[in-house]
């Protein structure tokens, strides 16, 4: 299966990019029994690299979250191995493995204070007191939290408890930071803020971050790779760039950001460069992802911000009918239908202080930009 | 209170809001109309508390009748006798050791059944709260199966069990584990284990009510945390249940320290716990005044009991991390 043998080029890549933090191979994970087995891995590998700020996207119940609680130790592999560092961490219980969590709950101990929660795995590590008073400073100073120091948990606000959990799992410098869709609960513009705030701190420490989220804004905005999931399997692993511009599948490609599919035929493969007859007739360059190709009908994507819209002439790659007409502010969406009536985006940024020049039941033709057409696997 | 009486109390609430009256008169008009609720509950615990707590402090401070009953002549023998004893012969006073000793085993097999209710409930609420959803009720209903029959059944139970030629004796004797039957029945031993057994389930009930709302990522939390699964245990479940905890151990040691069947069948006559020297009094004593003083003083040690647990809960809880 060719999707297998990507996976692996993958994890090759990782090791000779650098060390590697965290391996996972052929990890499968069953819940329940019979009739109500629920496969929530199905045999993935991964490799996390030291000091990366590593993402794993997907819908709920994809098995992100899943893959997160086995490397944290809540949960144990039915199958396969997880490595950190080099040694098999499979088996052992959370509280045996240098690695801290942040929760999507926060989960915040309730009646100790601020510092009480941060204090409180150093203290289990029986660090002594006075360097556990010095560390707590520290991660408060690191998270911007030193005036709260003596309140209770429940006094602060949702942002706040976010940082108290960032500080929390930070303080005894875990190998590897765990973060379970930490950002979920807190307000669209404190979420922006958040997500600079995180990568920074990622930064600062070093210290490898595993981040969980549906968000694939958040992934893309944060992550140096992220590994794209469904259904308990890794469809994708790359940096945001590869993901968005180069998505493997139908699946990656229509859950990160908006994109046109079309139906096309493969008319010519080589090294140089490959081509695609669309339905209009026109022939035009294409990029293929990782596999076996061989001519025949295939699905494109086009990214609705690669193409432009013209009037209709002859030379146009693709035309249609603008039916609807979708304002952002930044900018506009026009959704056309296509002569075999397949719908079609473009995505125009908008100048400033000019009138909409384009009116509902317009014929316009549709400009392709070079390697704005990627193949898809399936 | 009638069908028409609820609507009523809403329309003069919202008249005295178009009226203009502030948001706190509408509060007031609030807590007075659940102030009203609870009415039938206070005046019934009113009647049934303080009516015969009063007749008992009057009776403890006049004369015993000759059969029993009180005369109305003010005397304080009662109080007297509590703690002190006049020799009949040669009328030298003394500390009353009978009610002394008595007093002592009563808070101490009270203490005692506390702590082995704590210990045998603390773990039982844990694995009921640990259940799944739809699991919990069927075992929170097993854990309400002996309140079914009778107390006295039921201590007549634990008797036949653990008497000298009762089932476990038996069954020691039989293995040959043993040549003598050990005397169980009639001991401070029988009292606290029939206690335990009869206020188990009291314990159970509010630990378990405060476990269900334990957040259970928390406990997750400290594991991730370096806490091993005691450390978890003492440091992040105990203090978070310890209001069920407080609840438990009231409910288990104000009655225990009462206790007057289970005493009185498992630990015969010799092995007397407050509750029976107080039926004594007002029974073959027939010295209702000495009776109703014994119960006041159980009133006032539970009460001093209450107010040092409740105290120290809430010292420990502030002192955390504080």
């Amino acid at each position: 299966m060719d999707l297998a043998e990507s996976m692996d080029d993958a994890g090759l890549e990782a090791a000779a990019g650098g060390e590697v933090a965290i391996e996972a191979q052929n990890v499968t994970k069953l819940f329940g029994s019979g009739e109500d087995e629920v496969r929530a891995l199905d045999n993935i590998s991964l490799s996390i690299r030291e000091n990366e700020f590593f993402t794993l996207l997907g819908p709920s119940g994809c098995g992100k979250t899943t893959l997160l609680r086995l490397i944290a130790g809540f949960e144990h592999p039915s199958a396969g191995r997880i490595l950190l560092q080099g040694s098999d961490i499979s088996h052992l219980p959370p509280f045996k493995r240098p690695v801290n969590t942040v929760f999507q709950s926060y989960a915040l101990f309730p009646h100790m204070t601020v510092a009480g929660n941060i204090a409180f795995g150093l203290e289990m590590l029986k660090i002594p007191k006075d360097e556990v008073a010095a560390t707590v400073d520290e991660m408060l100073a690191l998270v911007k939290m030193e005036e709260l120091k003596h309140r209770k948990t429940s006094q602060i606000s949702g942002g706040q408890q976010q940082r108290v959990a960032l500080a929390r799992a930070l303080a005894p410098r875990p190998r590897v930071l765990l973060l379970d869709e930490p950002l979920s609960a807190l307000d669209l513009k404190l979420r922006k803020e958040m997500r600079i705030e995180l990568k920074q701190l990622q930064h600062e420490t070093g210290i490898t971050f595993v981040f969980v989220t549906h968000d694939q804004e958040e992934a893309l905005t944060m992550s140096d790779r992220l590994a794209v999931m469904n259904n308990g399997n890794i469809l994708q692993i790359g940096n945001p760039r590869e993901i968005y511009d180069h998505p493997a599948n139908r699946f990656v490609a229509s859950f990160i950001g908006d994109t046109n599919f079309l139906d096309a035929e493969l008319t010519s493969l080589s090294e140089a460069g490959s081509a695609v007859t669309l339905l209009s007739g026109k022939s035009v360059p294409v990029s293929l992802p990782k596999g076996d190709f061989s001519v025949g009908k295939v699905t494109v994507v086009i990214r609705p911000e690669h193409v432009r819209l013209t009037k209709p002439t002859p030379e146009a790659a693709l035309t249609g009918t603008l039916r609807n007409i979708v304002y952002f502010g930044t900018d506009t969406n026009y959704h056309l239908q296509l002569a075999d009536d397949t719908p079609f985006i473009v995505r125009v940024q908008n100048p400033r202080d000019t009138q909409e020049s384009y009116q509902q039941g317009d014929k316009l033709g549709i400009e392709i930009g070079d390697n704005a057409v990627q193949v898809l696997r399936d | 209170m009638s069908a028409h009486g609820q609507p009523a109390p809403t329309q003069v609430a919202a008249s005295e809001d178009r009226a203009g009256f502030t948001a706190e008169a509408a509060r007031q008009t609030e807590v007075r109309r659940h102030v009203l609720l609870s009415t039938p509950a206070l005046i019934v615990l009113f009647c049934a508390a303080s009516g015969p707590l009063l007749i008992m402090l009057v009776y403890s401070f006049l004369s015993a009748g000759p059969y029993g009953g009180i005369e109305w002549k003010f005397s304080i023998d009662g109080w007297f006798n509590v703690f002190m004893q006049r020799d009949i012969f040669n009328d030298t006073l003394s500390i009353a050791d009978a009610h002394v000793s008595i007093l002592w085993r009563s808070i101490k097999l009270s203490l005692l059944t506390t702590f082995t209710c704590f210990v045998l409930g603390f773990p039982t609420a844990y694995f009921i709260a640990t259940r799944p959803p739809d699991k919990r009720n069927l075992w929170l209903f097993f854990v309400t199966i002996p309140f079914w029959t009778n107390l006295l059944i039921r201590t007549f139970a634990i008797m036949e069990l653990i008497r000298n030629k009762g089932v476990i004796n038996t069954a020691l004797t039989s293995f040959g584990l043993i040549d003598e039957p050990i005397q169980m029945l009639y001991t401070d031993f029988a009292v606290m284990v029939g206690m335990t057994y009869v206020y188990l389930p009291l314990m159970v009930l509010p630990i378990y009510a405060s476990m269900e709302k334990l957040d259970f990522r928390l406990v997750e939390a400290g594991y991730d945390l370096y806490a091993t699964r005691f450390k978890v245990l003492m440091r992040i479940i105990v203090p978070l249940v310890k209001p069920g905890i407080v609840a438990g151990s009231i409910l288990v040691f104000i009655p225990a320290l009462g206790a007057y069947v289970t005493p009185r069948i498992l630990g015969g006559g010799l092995h007397m716990m407050l509750g029976n020297l107080i039926g004594l009094q007002f029974g073959q004593g027939r010295n209702w005044p000495l009776g109703a003083a014994l119960s006041l003083t159980l009133l006032a040690l539970v009460m001093v009991a209450l107010l040092i647990y409740v105290r120290g809960a809430n010292k420990s809880e502030a002192g955390r991390h504080g």
